[in-house]
């Protein structure tokens, strides 16, 4: 009889177990196995030893610069992502009327395809043409180069990303809609202001929707690509995107991610068993914020009353 | 069984000799499959003329071109083992990975066969599209270099020739650029801030004489001093206009290939481009009234002038191909038979790749006077080109990280710097080998 339960429980299983091994844990285990040879995927691999290990943490020039990048993303870009979304979200639950109106005009911009929305937005914040630095400009305010400043390229990717960020809203819309009124008017009882109802109880309700937001906008961020692909080359006046006899991540490796440095190794210099080396670090990175972050999870615990 | 084994034996003669033909026989109606990037309608027709030329030469062989492949479509293919006859790229960095890994056939033994005459073309040809001693493309059309000048600005500055030297270029440069009144640039003599159209370190390196790499395969950065004194030059000019100034005027600048570029439109009196834009000059009827001269070339190299730098198309016989020997005669065809090549540059306004196609008397662009300079470049026993390498020429990328960082004042010591760059550079090469 176990027996039977087991063999129907594995049978319900299947299909989870296949796509879990067809589409996780085969690509995991090559990669892990390519990032141990050189392979320039035109011809077979070649057991190299360790060799792509040591180049990456002794001798690649940009390795340093791409992970400096990607964590600027991560620091910067997904809390004020998740923030940007909090508020906007938090406005569109107290409007009165043309909610429908505001939430789709929210929503819009994440319909816009990435490469089409980055070029837009390069177009927009181009320093000698655009309209946002001459809007700067009316105001007595000289604007920064943006994308072909290394100083200023990132924030406008943030701000790229901020202009985007329509789903998240709607998935924080939602949890603050969720939040049980009897809470509000218990706390408003007791004389609590908006700032402390807000604390002590938008904050514990939503806590698990934050969290899933901070875990995502991580993990995107870790794996951050077409944008930063995109802004640097049309911003650099190149129609070839990542021309391969250019510097990977204009202006001066400011836009270089890592899934960026994994693309021009693998792709257009035929180091595929390096780049499946990058690939192994930024699975391990990915996971050990996603680690943390579940661990602390008591931090965002849901509060139940 | 006698006839078997003189069956087999002869499999195994011509297996030495050179690759298989895919069981096509001579005189079979054959179809043979040629991708090629071109996607521009006129680009297009003109390969399909060439094509239709070929096909009359060749009666029973029909040959289907697909436009749009670019050099990762053609990788792919080959990966995926379905890659066609014959493929076009633009990419010639690309020929190292190509030519080590066997993604395209070596042609040596087919050369050899049919006897092709590889002096025909240009040394620095040559060099570009061979690795470690293996041919595995050939060239199909070349890019050269010129300096485009804009007459009416440069005879409103009271000069009547172009610059031949790098110091006339920089006098004249600076003579030639206007500022308005808040400081940004209104005309620029000459952009030497890097990434500005062809401003580009690869051809400002081919104007002191650079030499890349060593004999070995290594880079070349530290002990070539002509690196450092091109990085000097272009520094000291970037500096005159103001690093600043220059990002700011090159954001502004309209796209490449558009009408609206800062040549046509008078923002720039000189640059240096390619043959191409010859053609898009006439096409876009840019109002500048423009005239073509050599690079000009460091003042101790004077001998430089009129050489320069030489890139271009490859063609080649993807491993796979279903029909290698008919990709093969069409590759022979379309690089090497003179005619061919001789209507082909005439269409698609670029310098043919082989001596007698660029000495016929039915080149209808040597008679165009803004082509001459292009031409001779072509000719100029001292052009260059920059070599093959199994990470698809990865050192112009390091050069060119390098440089940009240089220009915008952030490497303190260039000669250290260099160094550094040389070993990176060694250490990067060795990973892919």
């Amino acid at each position: 009889m176990l027996r039977r339960r087991r063999i129907a429980a594995l049978l319900f299983l299947t299909p989870w177990l296949i796509g879990v091994t067809v589409f996780f844990l085969y690509p995991l285990g090559m990669t892990v196995y390519l990032s141990f040879t050189r392979y320039s995927m035109l011809d077979q691999p070649e057991l190299v030893g360790f060799r792509n290990y040591e180049y990456l943490f002794t001798k690649d020039p940009y390795l340093l610069q791409a992970i400096r990048n990607t964590g600027w993303f991560i620091a910067i870009m997904v809390p004020a992502q998740v923030l940007f979304a909090l508020g906007a979200a938090q406005v569109l639950t107290k409007l009165k009327s043309g909610a429908g109106f505001f939430r789709t005009l929210f929503y819009l911009p994440s319909l816009a395809p990435p490469v089409a929305a980055t070029i837009a937005f390069v177009f927009l914040f181009n320093p000698a043409t655009g309209p946002v630095n001459q809007a700067l400009g009316f105001f007595g305010i000289k604007g920064p180069l943006w994308f072909t400043d290394p100083a200023w390229a990132k924030p406008g990717l943030v701000l790229l990303a901020l202009w985007g960020s329509g789903n998240l809203i709607i998935i924080l819309l939602a949890a603050l809609l969720d939040v049980p009124k009897e809470l509000y008017e218990a706390a408003a009882l007791d004389g609590a202001s908006g700032t402390q109802s807000f604390r002590h109880v938008t904050l514990p309700s939503i806590s698990p929707v934050l969290l899933f937001a901070v875990v995502t906008g991580m993990i995107g961020a870790i794996q951050y690509f077409t944008q930063a692909v995109v802004a640097g080359s049309v911003a650099s006046g190149s129609a070839d995107i990542t021309p391969s006899a250019q510097l990977p991540g204009p202006p001066e490796g400011s836009t270089l991610t890592l899934p960026y440095w994994l693309f021009v190794q693998g792709f257009q210099r035929y180091n595929m068993g390096y780049a499946s080396a990058l690939a192994v670090v930024i699975f391990v990175i990915s996971l050990a914020f996603t680690v943390v972050l579940l661990r602390r999870k008591s931090g965002f615990a849901q509060v139940t009353s | 069984m006698k006839s078997l084994a003189a069956v087999a034996a002869a499999l195994l003669v011509c297996a030495g000799c050179v690759p298989s033909v895919g069981g096509q026989e001579p005189g079979d109606p054959q179809v043979i499959t040629l991708w090629h990037p071109l996607k521009d309608p006129n680009e297009v027709k003109a390969v399909r003329a060439a094509l239709d030329r070929f096909e009359a030469a060749h009666p029973g062989i029909t040959v289907k071109a697909v436009p749009a492949q670019d050099a990762d479509k053609v990788t792919q293919a080959i990966r995926g083992g379905k890659p066609p006859d014959a493929a076009l790229s633009f990419n010639a960095s690309s020929v190292g990975a190509w030519c080590a890994t066997g993604a395209f056939q070596d042609l040596g033994p087919w050369i050899q066969r049919d006897k092709v005459d590889l002096q025909q073309i240009p040394a620095a040809v040559r060099s570009y599209t061979e690795f470690e001693g293996k041919r595995c493309v050939m060239p199909l059309l070349a890019d050269t270099y010129a300096l485009y000048y804009n007459k009416k600005l440069l005879a409103a500055a009271g000069y009547s020739k172009p610059p031949k030297t790098i110091s006339e270029l920089t006098a004249m440069t600076k003579r030639l650029t206007k500022f308005s009144a808040d400081g940004t640039i209104e005309v620029a003599g000459f952009v030497p801030y890097l990434g500005t159209y062809h401003s580009g370190a690869d051809l400002f390196a081919a104007a002191f004489g650079a030499t890349w790499l060593q004999p070995d395969g290594s880079a070349n950065f530290a002990d070539d001093p002509a690196f450092q004194e091109m990085l000097q030059w272009q520094k000291s000019l970037v500096d005159w206009f103001g690093v600043e100034k220059l990002a700011l005027f090159k954001a502004g600048l309209a796209d490449e290939f558009s009408s609206q570029h800062a040549f046509n439109t008078g923002k720039i009196a000189m640059m240096l481009d390619g043959e191409w834009r010859t053609s898009f000059l006439t096409n876009d009827e840019a109002p500048v009234d423009y005239g073509t001269a050599a690079v000009p070339v460091a003042d101790n190299k004077p001998g430089l002038y009129g050489a320069g730098l030489i890139g271009g198309n490859i063609i080649g016989v993807p491993r796979g191909a279903a029909n290698p020997e008919g990709g093969w005669e069409l590759v022979r065809f379309l690089s090497t038979d003179t005619e061919a090549l001789v209507h082909f540059a005439d269409a698609m306004h670029n310098v043919p790749t082989t001596l007698p196609a660029l000495n016929s008397p039915r080149l209808d662009l040597s008679r165009e006077p803004e082509f001459a300079p292009f031409l001779a470049a072509f000719r100029h026993p001292r052009s260059t080109s920059q070599p093959a390498t199994s990470d698809g020429g990865a050192y112009l990328a390091q050069f060119g990280q390098f440089a940009d960082k240089w220009q915008q004042g952030k490497v303190p010591d260039l000669a250290a710097g260099l160094r550094t760059l040389d070993r990176q550079n060694d250490d990067a090469l060795r990973l892919g080998s």
